[in-house]
């Protein structure tokens, strides 16, 4: 049976809202795991919740990304595994090297909590195969360091190996400054790793599976969890 | 060779192509506010400040630098360093 890890961090706060979502409405085994407990490569997807690890002291992920329990997510991700994270999760995986850039203070230089459009720009990852390519997800976001940045001359090989997977865009799907909440460079708000089996994003898609919980009463973050458990399950599931 | 304690600083700051609207806020919304036009750019950055047993002020900066990149003190994809031992 297909089983998952949402693994907690000090300061991880979004952990049980993940949890809930994968137990509750996609149906996964799910257990929530204390990062030092964390020893063996025993899941078969683990998921970095928000949050703010260790306060967000130096950089937000970068104490948690020298966690041990890195090794193993390391270790699941050399081996194909999905491994997703969202928000502060995205952080600790950019900190730990398992996605490239960096993740800076939003342009606003103010905590931003509001609805942003995704476009979906590729569906070749385990966490989009489900949507569409183009499709827009509404998903919040809750963050005061999104920004996500990779210097101007690194942008057009993460675009050829399709590793920008969603990008901010107003109702018009297009990547205007103003649909970007937080100055992140080329509107990105989720990228995968060249394999695309790690993906992370600034957006809560677990705050947006339900649709009792969404403005607009869609669940446009479901397709993420529906997506990798389709993978996980096999198609035929 | 001095051995001792020294004070050994980490500045760290975003790269010249990285924009640091702190940095900028602060210079358009403060100093240039408050008159002070000859100053043309201010960047902000983050202040480590620590004491090291060394055994000269060489080896204390060499050992503070290799934890920055050890460790990941900053971020190489965005960020720059300066390490310097001031006492």
């Amino acid at each position: 049976m297909v089983k998952v890890a949402v693994i907690q961090y000090p300061g991880s706060n979004c952990d049980l809202d993940a949890l809930e979502i994968l137990r509750g409405v996609v149906k996964a085994k799910t257990d929530l795991v204390w990062h030092k407990d964390l020893v063996h490569n025993d899941y078969d997807a683990y998921v970095l919740p928000g949050g703010f690890s260790y306060g967000d002291y130096l950089r937000a992920g970068a104490i948690a990304a020298t966690s041990p329990s890195l090794r193993i997510v390391k270790e699941a991700a050399e081996g194909g595994k999905p491994v997703l994270g969202i928000c502060n999760g995205f952080q600790i995986l950019v900190e730990a090297g398992l996605l490239p850039g960096a993740v800076l203070r939003n342009s606003t230089l103010r905590f931003v909590c509001t609805w942003t459009r995704l476009k979906v720009e590729t569906t070749r990852t385990p966490f989009t195969n489900g949507a569409e390519k183009g499709q827009v997800l509404e998903i919040p976001v809750a963050h005061n360091e999104g920004r996500y940045y990779l210097d101007r001359d690194q942008i057009p090989d993460l675009e050829r190996n399709q590793q920008i997977v969603f990008r901010y865009v107003n109702e018009q799907k297009e990547a205007t400054e103003d649909a970007n909440p937080n100055g992140s460079i080329d509107n990105i708000a989720g990228i995968c790793n060249q394999k695309g089996n790690v993906m992370g994003l600034m957006p809560h898609p677990e705050r947006a599976s339900l649709p009792e919980m969404s403005a607009d009463n869609q669940n446009g973050g479901r397709v993420i969890f529906d997506s990798m458990m389709r993978t996980l399950r096999g198609p035929g599931a | 060779m001095t051995p001792g304690s020294y004070v050994v600083e980490v500045i760290v700051e975003n790269k010249p192509l990285a924009r640091d609207p702190e940095g900028e806020t602060i210079h358009q919304n403060l100093i240039l506010k408050g008159g002070y036009n000859q100053v043309t750019g201010v960047r902000a950055g983050k202040l480590l400040r620590m004491n090291v047993e060394a055994n000269s002020p060489e080896d204390a900066r060499a050992i503070v630098r290799k934890l920055s990149d050890d460790l990941r003190i900053y971020n190489p994809a965005a960020h720059t360093i300066q390490v310097r031992v001031v006492g």
